[in-house]
């Protein structure tokens, strides 16, 4: 079903017995492939060199061997925004999931307009990356910003969220849990594949709906959840608009939003230190393959395929 | 809807639990419909917001308008460099061009690993699913650097030109799982009538997969019409800002007064996303619900 599920299936698979057609399937795949050479495997070879020198795009680029690495040793920004970059993540993330889980959850007991409610809350899905609700979020959460105008109605004095560097962040998670449309969606057609059988079963032996969501749903549903948990940790690690345009830029207020990609921005297009950037971009790669691979690791404990 | 009242009845039959098994469902949509409005109101509050007097956005947390004013719209349309007319035409350019890439660029890739047999298949299926997965951030500096040597910077080309070479895998292997789904002897009735390869992909597979590529116009649209850290490296020069790019124009000038025009815009750039949601949202949920991702 899923793009996870294809890789980890593709040794299995037996050939069917066709003709092979070499030459229709390379100019097929022509586009592709200069695609996957000139865009990305080349440019990702370059920036493996790149990260080994010292470049600014004016001067040509001077091997340094392994300077930007040990530099990353001891570059306190960078700690801050990996400190940054985690917790966003895994604070985020469980969130989002959770609270999408509980819905479609909800949702998928034949609610009457289900339809309608999953469109809308989808819609912040499609809206949450754009500069705009980023713009709507700085208003939101400013000192005279619309959450604390209505704090202000049942008498509760707010602060500046966003200029505050102890909530800073904590707007941008709420940015990302608000879009919790997508796994929504996921989660909802894996429960659709979910036979009733098991539910009408359950209920003859007298369980309960808690104990129905327990021992039926939720085990049933962790090759989904697994996967959601995959995507939208990649995707989280590599999140930038909203930081970049709440924070107007900087990272700020003292750094709290500075996640590693606006610090590799920061480093690569505003100072142009591109070794330095491409060294950062390395480690971010490593970062998420680590954890991609640790997930798929544990996931060996947890998730259940019901096949 | 049905079994839903029929196991109601005969719940409440054997339970005599009358006031749950009816209260339980007007529970659950004042639930939904409450979490719903909380979720929408803040965007709800912007439309409204960039319909008032600039510095009612500090006082009014209200969604009720007295006089509706455009004010805001039209000092927006004219507060940067250009009129914001010329940035909704570069924005429609550079999303005019990814659509027409991807759709040509991937339906080609996704044919081949659907249905050609050809050395080497899987190796590059499983490259091309990985790269679903590669953060931009790890190509985007040589990627600038190549494009900057070709004299890029500042054209659309750095955004379309990629999309040319399916850069956007996702689409290829949302398009692979269509085709799958397609019937065999089709090509093989095209194929014995003597069709080739390429009069197969054009008359028989493309038009069956309209479905397809109709997901994935409305993803590269709202996509493409959302992408900020693309265009904010390759275009530097105000008369090629793109619709968010000037958007972040307007943050630069904080000033109260500006708040209105600035929400103003941002509802502008908004509506797009919003129609292609209400006309493709059919098309959306089924891409997502079919590859789950995004």
């Amino acid at each position: 079903m899923s793009a996870l599920g294809e890789l980890g299936s593709l040794r299995g698979k037996k050939p069917p017995g066709q003709k092979k057609d070499n030459l229709a399937g390379y100019l097929f795949l022509a586009p592709w492939l200069l695609g996957l050479f000139l865009i990305t495997i080349g440019p990702m070879l370059a920036s493996l060199y790149l990260s080994f020198t010292d470049y600014n795009l004016i001067q040509a680029p001077k091997w340094i061997g392994l300077d930007n690495f040990t530099r990353m040793l001891s570059d306190e920004r960078l700690h801050n925004s990996l400190r940054v970059t985690f917790t966003y993540v895994f604070v985020s993330v469980p969130l989002q999931l959770a609270i999408a889980l509980l819905l479609a959850v909800v949702l998928d007991r034949g609610v009457r307009g289900m339809a309608f409610y999953r469109s809308v809350f989808y819609l912040p899905s499609l809206l949450g990356s754009s500069v705009a609700i980023a713009i709507l979020w700085r208003q939101v959460f400013g000192t005279t910003g619309l959450l604390n105008q209505v704090l202000d109605l049942v008498g509760i004095e707010g602060k500046g969220w966003i200029s505050d560097p102890s909530t800073a962040l904590g707007t941008l998670v709420v940015l990302n849990v608000w879009t919790f449309g997508s796994p929504m969606v996921i989660f909802l057609a894996g429960l659709r594949q979910i036979p009733s059988m098991y539910y009408e079963a359950a209920s003859v032996d007298g369980a309960g709906v808690l104990r129905r969501f327990f021992s039926i749903t939720l085990p049933l549903l962790t090759p989904i959840i697994f996967f959601n948990l995959v995507l939208q940790i990649i995707h989280a690690f590599q999140s930038f608009t909203q930081a970049f345009v709440v924070s107007g830029g900087s990272g700020g207020p003292s750094d709290s939003t500075m996640f590693f990609t606006l610090y590799l921005y920061d480093r690569g297009f505003g100072n142009f230190d591109m070794g330095y950037a491409s060294a950062m971009a390395w480690f971010l790669l490593v970062i998420i393959g680590v954890f991609t691979a640790a997930n798929f690791f544990a996931s060996k404990y947890w998730v259940f395929y019901d096949d | 809807m049905t079994t839903e009242t029929l196991r109601a009845t005969v719940t409440t039959r054997r339970t005599g639990v009358i006031t749950w098994a009816r209260v339980r469902p007007l529970v659950t949509h004042v639930v939904l419909a409450g979490s719903a409005l909380v979720m929408l109101y803040p965007v709800i509050w912007m439309v409204v917001s960039s319909l008032r007097p600039g510095n009612e956005i500090f006082r009014d947390p209200g969604i009720l308008v007295k006089d509706l004013r455009i004010e805001n719209y039209r000092v927006g349309w004219n507060a940067l460099t250009e009129p914001f007319t010329r940035y909704l035409l570069n924005s429609a350019v550079v999303v005019l061009g990814s659509i027409l890439g991807n759709l040509v660029s991937c339906s080609m890739a996704a044919y081949a690993f659907a249905r050609l047999e050809f050395l080497g298949k899987k190796f590059w299926f499983a490259i091309m699913l990985l790269s679903i997965m590669l953060p931009i951030h790890v190509v985007i500096v040589p990627q600038y650097i190549l494009f900057s040597h070709l004299g890029w910077i500042n054209t659309f080309l750095p955004l379309i030109v990629p999309k040319l070479l399916a850069t956007d895998a996702f689409f290829v292997f949302l398009m692979v799982q269509f085709i799958r789904g397609i019937p065999r002897e089709l090509d093989e009735a095209a194929r014995i009538d003597g069709c080739g390869r390429g009069s197969i992909f054009l008359r028989v597979i493309l038009p069956l997969m309209v479905p397809a590529l109709a997901t994935t116009t409305i993803f590269t649209f709202i996509w493409t019409w959302n992408d900020f850290f693309g265009q904010l490296i390759y275009l530097t020069d105000p008369h090629m800002y793109t619709v968010p790019v000037a958007l972040r124009g307007f943050i630069d000038s904080t000033s109260s007064s500006s708040w209105g025009s600035m929400f103003a815009m941002s509802v502008v750039s908004l509506v797009p996303v919003f129609l292609a949601f209400l006309l493709g949202q059919r098309f959306l949920i089924k891409g997502i619900a079919t590859t789950g991702i995004k």
